[in-house]
């Protein structure tokens, strides 16, 4: 077996050196009824080949979003990344190392993850951020948490243009410790939503999208600033990076937690998994801050390097009392996305947000010439709704067989509502050429 | 030595500084070439940044340099022997992240139709009747994103099963030797946690766990093998006790390592157990993650699962993405999409790679060197504990009593004889805590090596040689940091000078 490193004469000497008879001797403190007597119904093993072929057959079914034409967001986005990213990334220092307890020797690790907490913090808008979540999601929910922390309040209120993954991922993980939760339901995208309205005493946070699920942009900061009137602090969530390249920070809008998703610097869909989640608050409240955090620190040489640092929130120093329970988090990704955005710098980003911006403007106006297809927002930046004369995943399914991925459809995200079936929502990436917008107005004039 | 004793540029041979991207970085560089775009009038509805975000320019050879020069800093499994107890860092094998990266797997979009997902979610199924099989367990969840949350959905699951038969409970009770995720997982379900202690042979007091258990306790939380690399061998009467006591038990699958092919949790009267895919099946620790940390389940809690729900529908596979009709009982949703699906492509290529025979042999193997390591080392070092051990061992500072030397000076000085450190300081059970996990990875001759080197320092801090332990490491990328110090005056960011210099003052004043 090619994993293994001992032979069977290995094995033999060591059980003598032990003083064991045989394997078994060594396992004698499991109870003899959880002993297994039969083998497991699973295949043996074999060789990389093999495995090599049969998993390819497995996904073979799959149809790629490289292989059509893919206008899909929603919270995961398709963009080009540098070949040299995922060469980097595999690096085996990189790949097969662990999280950085031991400094002197993990300074790889912990300096891109300063990095990548600087970058974080710079294109929020905010001052600082921790190294990593699972998921924009968790984030959020983890944001919420804090909130409920620092205001020592119970009531939350979630914008209806708030992904529903996330909505729904927050109701989840703060439902034993938050009692008041209140989610707004999705507005049309062309209409404003009232949420400063339910601002009150009790209020620990109010959670904002932006652009929202449909893709609409939000002045934010005067829902940041009635927030603060109320003693409440506001979330701002973003599930594009790639926007705050063109669109003002919500740090700049006055956020005081940024809970972000950051597949789409650096990361492939991977069907959604694994993710990136990014955290970024202010200063004053970096003390309540879920997750881990590099700081910079000076060795017994004065030297500068980096350590993980404040290690008192964590849960392997407080135990029942840490800000939160995550230890594992996306370092890879993390790291993935640090080489991507190093790689664009100042001008890379900013033009990659305005050729997103460019191709979502010839989409839009593209499908708001097909006659019975309305474009709903007045404002986005790589994604927007259009409002269909049909349902939206009859239309998704027929386009998909001419290999055109049409976008998401509302229902999909929430299913039940009737005001949801014949909206979709529709994003354009850099890696859409004008050729590919021009198929799918075509494709979908003839559909409807 | 200090600082004036190195060279100018502080490079040591063909090891070089490095400063941080910012401080290289030159406006008008970019190590990407875009077209630019004819952006006449934007549609920002006035929200268009006007600020620079500040970010430094790199051309692309600068960017390859920078982190492969990080990454030159890093010690990492692929180097060599990495005996970090409890974390199982085991070799991490090509074919799976050459998988991972199909096309079929890493560029097909979470909400694209179903129709077109097929095999994704075919790959999903197959990978869940491997470690359901594995555990003995008749359900599963593959939606938590690390092993810490597969805790909080179980701790979840529990208490919605609780909840469900209109049973209130107050407090879950973990050994003193858990995970801090144990006890922090159960805080963030609202429940209050209590410790149970340790008897004398390194097991859970069977005793004071049956006193303890009663109508306010939800569950105990046990990780076995346990965190101080023991079978807990009163487990049947651990369970039994839980039952009767209408709690359930919770098992931590992070040692799954020890036992995967040979027993089956299912049969140790365990409800819910996450296992770490990143442990047990190789998937990369990337320097902290992504990880993966499925949970199975007994079937009185299977209807409490996350959604999505994977399910057999009339045109081949389909998810249940809302908590309601068959899912109705659902805790709900964990977090965006379906899990993690890149790591499961690469947990399922490790397992089909073993085969049943081939991950029990591995599980054998990993036990055989943790035992070997233990042989050869009890005659210099104290174990608090008789043995066997599972796959790792566990020692205490017992044997650098009267040293000086502590067990992170001893960690420090296995640095600079060319090993890294075991995990150190836990469980908290024992004083001074080495807990070595060799895993099945290691040959031999590797494992000799580090027998050797151990017993090196272990007779050199016997023999009085104190201080190269309290000036280690020396030969290391960097030496011993004053984390207090760091943490007194968190630097968590780069900042331009002038702004590091306002951001001083601000903290002086």
């Amino acid at each position: 077996m090619r994993y293994l490193g001992l032979t069977d004469s290995d094995r033999s000497s060591m059980l003598a050196a032990i003083g064991a008879d045989s394997i078994d001797a060594l396992y004698r403190d499991v109870p003899d009824v959880a002993v297994l007597k039969t083998p497991l119904d699973l295949p043996a093993h074999t060789g990389e080949m093999e495995v090599e072929q049969q998993i390819s057959k497995l996904v073979s079914t799959n149809r790629p979003a490289g292989a059509a034409a893919c206008f899909l967001g929603a919270g995961s986005y398709r963009h080009h990344i540098p070949a040299s990213v995922d060469y980097l990334i595999q690096r085996g220092e990189f790949l097969t190392s662990y999280t950085p307890y031991q400094p002197e020797i993990s300074q790889g690790t912990l300096q891109y993850l300063f990095e990548f907490q600087t970058q974080v913090a710079m294109i929020t808008g905010m001052e600082v951020a921790s190294a990593s979540h699972y998921d924009g999601a968790t984030a959020c929910g983890e944001a919420v948490l804090m909130a409920r922390r620092l205001t020592k309040r119970q009531g939350v209120v979630l914008s209806g243009g708030l992904h529903p993954h996330y909505a729904a991922t927050v109701a989840t993980n703060v439902q034993h410790l938050v009692s008041e939760l209140i989610t707004l339901p999705p507005a049309d995208p062309g209409l404003d939503e009232d949420i400063v309205g339910q601002i009150n005493g009790r209020t620990a946070c109010v959670v904002v999208q932006n652009p929202d699920v449909f893709g609409r942009l939000h002045d934010v900061a005067p829902i940041a600033e009635a927030a603060h009137k109320a003693g409440a602090l506001l979330v701002v969530v973003v599930t594009e990076p790639v926007s705050l390249g063109l669109v003002r920070s919500p740090g700049d809008m006055g956020a005081d937690i940024v809970a972000a998703e950051g597949q789409a610097i650096g990361n492939s869909l991977n069907f959604g998994g694994p993710c990136l989640g990014l955290f970024a608050t202010r200063e004053k409240f970096v003390r309540q801050m879920p997750g881990r955090i590099a700081g910079e620190a000076r060795d017994a040489d004065g030297r500068r390097g980096w350590v993980l640092t404040l290690s008192a929130r964590e849960q392997h120093i407080r135990r029942e009392k840490a800000t939160s329970n995550i230890c594992t988090n996306s370092g890879l990704c993390a790291l993935a996305f640090t080489i991507h955005l190093s790689l664009l710098g100042e001008d890379g980003y900013r033009r990659l947000a305005e050729l997103n911006h460019v191709k979502a403007i010839e989409l839009a106006d593209g499908l708001a010439a097909i006659p019975g297809v309305e474009v709903l927002n007045d404002s986005f930046f790589n994604e927007f709704t259009v409002r269909l004369p049909v349902a939206a995943d009859g239309i998704v399914e027929r386009l998909a067989a001419s290999d055109i991925f049409a976008g998401v459809p509302a229902s999909r995200l929430f299913p039940g509502r009737a005001d949801c079936a014949n909206l979709l929502i529709v994003a354009a990436t850099e890696r859409n050429s004008a050729e590919e917008i021009r198929r799918y107005c075509q494709a979908l004039r003839g559909a409807i | 030595m200090s600082l004036k004793d190195y060279t100018a540029t502080q490079h040591r041979g063909l090891q070089l500084e490095e400063p941080l991207i910012f401080e290289i970085g030159m406006a008008g560089r970019s190590g990407v070439d875009l077209p630019a775009p004819a952006l006449a009038a934007d549609r920002l509805g006035g929200l268009r940044r006007e600020a620079p975000v500040g970010l430094p320019g790199l051309s692309e050879p600068q960017v390859v340099r920078h982190f492969t020069r990080l990454s030159q800093k890093n010690y990492a499994i692929d180097a060599g022997i990495y005996p970090l107890g409890s974390c199982t860092m085991k070799h991490n094998p090509r074919l799976n992240e050459a998988l991972a990266r199909l096309p079929g797997c890493a560029q097909i979009h979470p909400l694209q139709p179903l129709s077109t997902v097929q095999g994704a979610l075919n790959l999903m199924d197959v990978l869940a009747r491997w470690l359901k099989t594995l555990c003995g367990m008749p359900a599963i969840t593959l939606v938590p994103a690390a092993g810490a949350h597969g805790e909080l959905c179980g701790t979840m699951v529990i208490r919605a099963a609780l909840l469900a038969r209109g049973d209130v409970r107050k407090v879950v009770l973990v050994p003193d030797s858990a995970h801090g995720t144990n006890p922090a997982t159960a805080a963030m379900c609202g429940y209050e946690v209590e410790s149970i202690p340790s008897n004398a042979r390194g097991r859970v007091d069977l005793a004071a766990l049956k006193q303890r258990l009663g109508d306010d306790v939800a569950a105990f939380m046990l990780t076995n093998p346990s965190t101080c690399g023991l079978f807990e061998d009163e487990i049947l009467e651990q369970a039994k006790a839980v039952h009767d006591a209408g709690a359930f038990f919770y098992c931590d699958g992070a040692n799954f390592n020890a036992i995967a092919g040979r027993v089956r949790p299912g049969d140790l009267g365990i409800d819910c157990m996450h296992l770490n895919l990143h442990k047990t099946f190789s998937t990369p620790h990337g320097g902290g993650g992504p990880g993966s940390g499925p949970v199975v389940l007994s079937a009185e809690l299977a209807p409490y699962a996350p959604i999505p729900w994977l399910v057999h529908g009339a045109d081949g596979f389909a998810l249940v993405e809302r908590a309601e009709g068959e899912a109705a009982l659902s805790i709900g949703r964990l977090k965006a999409f379906h899990g993690q699906f890149g790591m499961f492509v690469r947990a399922l290529a490790f397992m089909m790679s073993h085969g049943a025979d081939g991950l029990r042999q591995a599980s054998e193997d990993a036990v055989l060197s943790a035992n070997y390591v233990r042989a050869r080392l009890q005659d210099l070092m104290s174990l608090p504990y008789e043995g066997p051990c599972m796959h790792e061992v566990l020692f205490d500072d017992g044997f650098l009593k009267g040293t000086g030397i502590t067990t992170l000076d001893f960690a420090k000085a296995m640095i600079d004889a060319g090993i890294h450190p075991m995990t150190m300081y836990f469980p908290l059970v024992v004083h001074g805590a080495f807990l070595i996990e060799p895993t099945e990875s290691e040959s031999r001759q590797s494992l000799d090596a580090f027998i050797e080197v151990m017993r090196d320092l272990v007779k050199k801090a016997k023999s009085g040689e104190t201080e190269s332990f309290h000036a280690a490491p020396v030969n290391a990328p960097r030496r011993r940091f004053d984390e207090t110090e760091a943490a007194r005056h968190p630097v968590l960011r780069w900042r331009p000078d002038n702004e590091a210099i306002s951001a001083g003052k601000q903290q002086a004043g």
